[in-house]
């Protein structure tokens, strides 16, 4: 099997977002820069894909060069060979996804794995759009599957529950947390991770179709009302609840 | 403007923010002089569809057979696309769902339309819409424009209002769109529906419980809790992780982003990944014993004390307040 992952390079989840000074990007001094948490598991999961059925991994990166880092990571967990599309303008999910589609079109690959979103921008949407773009099938935020006789059935969460989806393969599956649990790079699979090549390809630039006006802080709340510190707070909080807030 | 909102069903049934998506279209129309067409997708949805007038929809369009019953990436995505153009629409409105944000993506590129996905406002200014997003986990808010002749949204649910309903029934148009078997490459066969308990994701009320509540045992006081002011239950990552509670309760980063009327936090230290899952709550309440805890950063009541003390008395008050 032919496998493909796409992983991204993201502000570490406990990073503190401070905005540029232009307004419309962060601030990136000091932010130590992570494998996407959800591509972790995209990951994890070709590898043990790989596994059961043999076949190789292809991990695929869309950035500049600090992707390498990444991408590393993903080679230090096994895969066998890491892609770098290297173009750091900027672009949004629709003009990182026809990157990503293109090159993907290029090495056909029996299933493609994203996380289910990227913990930077938070679109949820590059795996279905490169599906989209491809004309594959896909299951999106995966938290099971199986793959057999050229099949992929698939359980996603939905409210209040889970939605058994069917996929032709190829196709293409976003991870949600769940669906494994992504392991540690071994001290082996860092060193040679170190000397393994990192193929580089350019893409072709597309013009984004989303502007960013202005990336602001959210509105900082002041810390609320401490109701009491101990169970004679409790009737003053309902009263709270009900007459101020209106809540229940 | 001419927009096209997806008013999503399951079972014949419409979500809350289905109706949010219908009048948060016509909040848009009514600035733009514009129009409002809601669309179902399902299986003999007609019948349930009129009632989206009372909602703002002027024309109501439903796309009905039988192997719609169950959601298809592919096919409901061709179905909306299909339908923006015949109608000649600029603007697509959706739930940021689970059945939204999968199909939105698919919608945006059969259009070539820019998405905003996970919006929190909508502003109509000049011709076009500036769309408010949360990123960074809610670290930060985008405000963003898309520069396509077609946009797709899709709004985060319990955001914008539904409002209620006018009682206007609208007269459903049944509109055919030839599907072939190839459209239905992705599709769901099976739903496994959690014991008809009430998501965190949709609901209007949650009580959350944290590492500090010591064993998954404990939680039966957030259920009854929960239970008593009518709300879900929900979890830190600390505690799915120790298996006390199943990850599809999990709120935060890797988890559910909920955006609930009131957020009870118990025993939760509020760290910023669980932040970012629940800060846009309307209220949160912190009841924790650490007096330094985070939480009571962002939470607009809290009470610094043993949760294992306050909770069966709030729940008694609680019961108390509504009779039960
Ligand atoms: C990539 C990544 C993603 C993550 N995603 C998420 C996510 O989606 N959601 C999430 O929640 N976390 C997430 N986390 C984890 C997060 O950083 C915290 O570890 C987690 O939220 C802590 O859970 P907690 O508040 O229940 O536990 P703790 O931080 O251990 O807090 C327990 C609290 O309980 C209080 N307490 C103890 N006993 C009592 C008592 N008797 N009465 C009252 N209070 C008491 C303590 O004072 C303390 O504040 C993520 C972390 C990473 C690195």
């Amino acid at each position: 099997m032919k496998l493909a992952v796409c992983i991204n390079h993201v502000p570490d989840t406990a990073a503190k977002i401070t905005i540029a000074a232009d307004g419309k990007n962060i601030d990136k001094t000091g932010i130590t820069f992570v494998l996407n948490p959800y591509d972790e598991i995209a990951v994890e999961e070709c590898l043990r894909l790989k596994e059961k059925n043999s076949g190789e991994v292809i991990a695929i990166s869309l950035g500049g060069d600090a992707h390498k880092e990444t991408l590393r990571k993903a080679l230090a967990m096994g895969v066998d060979k890491a892609v770098l599309l290297k173009d750091d303008s900027p672009r949004d999910s629709f003009s990182v996804s026809r990157a990503l589609a293109d090159y993907l079109k290029e090495i056909s690959p029996d299933a493609i794995f994203f996380g289910k979103q990227s913990v930077d921008s938070d679109d949820a949407a590059v795996g279905t759009m490169v599906a989209e773009m491809l004309g594959l099938p896909s299951v999106s935020v995966a938290v099971r599957l199986e793959i057999a006789n050229g099949t992929a059935i698939a359980e996603r969460e939905i409210e209040g529950g889970k939605e058994k989806v069917q996929a032709t393969l190829p196709a293409v599956i976003t991870a949600q947390k769940g669906l494994n649990e992504p392991r540690y790079p071994s001290l082996k699979g860092i060193m040679a991770a170190k000397s393994k090549p990192i193929e580089e390809k350019v893409p072709a630039a597309t013009q984004p179709k989303i502007e960013v006006i202005a990336l602001r802080k959210p509105p900082s709340k002041s810390a609320g009302k401490i109701v009491g510190t101990d169970s004679s707070a409790v009737s003053e909080l309902v009263r709270l609840l009900h007459e101020e807030a209106k809540v229940i | 403007m001419k927009i096209l909102a997806f008013a999503e069903q399951r079972n014949n049934k419409f979500k809350k923010s289905s109706f949010e998506v219908v009048r948060t279209a016509r909040t848009i129309a009514d600035q733009t002089d514009g129009e409002v067409i809601a669309l179902v997708i399902g299986d003999q949805v007609q019948t349930i569809a009129s009632e989206l007038g009372g909602y703002g929809a002027q024309r109501v369009l439903a796309v009905q057979q039988p192997k719609l019953e169950k959601y298809s990436s592919t096919a409901y995505s061709k179905i909306i696309a299909e339908v923006l153009k015949k109608e000649q629409g600029s603007v697509v409105l959706l739930s940021a769902t689970a059945m939204g944000k999968d199909c939105a993506p698919r919608v945006a590129v059969k259009l070539d339309a820019g998405m905003g996905s996970d919006c929190i406002v909508l502003k109509v200014e000049g011709e076009n819409i500036i769309a408010t997003r949360p990123v960074y986990g809610g670290k930060a808010l985008a405000d963003i424009k898309i520069n396509s002749a077609v946009k797709v949204f899709t709004l985060r649910p319990n955001v914008f209002p539904a409002g209620i309903s006018s009682g206007t029934a609208v007269r459903v148009e049944v509109v055919d769109i030839p599907l072939i078997d190839s459209d239905f490459t992705s599709l769901a066969v099976e739903t496994i529906q959690a014991s008809g308990k009430l998501d965190v994701a949709e609901a209007d009320i949650i009580v959350s419980g944290g590492r500090g509540l010591k064993a998954a045992e404990n939680f039966k006081m957030i259920e009854d809790l929960a239970g008593a002011i009518g709300g879900a239950v929900g979890a830190s990552r600390a505690v799915v992780d120790a298996g006390w509670r199943p990850h599809s309760e999990q709120v935060g980063q890797t988890g559910k982003t909920v955006s609930p009327s009131l957020y009870v936090a118990v025993a939760i230290s509020g760290a910023i990944q669980h932040l970012a899952g629940m800060s846009s709550s309307k209220y949160i309440v912190a009841i924790n014993k650490d007096k330094d805890a985070p939480i009571f950063q962002t939470a607009d009541y809290g009470i610094i004390a043993d949760a294992f003390e306050i909770v069966p008395a709030l729940t008694q008050e609680i019961k108390k307040l509504l009779g039960k």
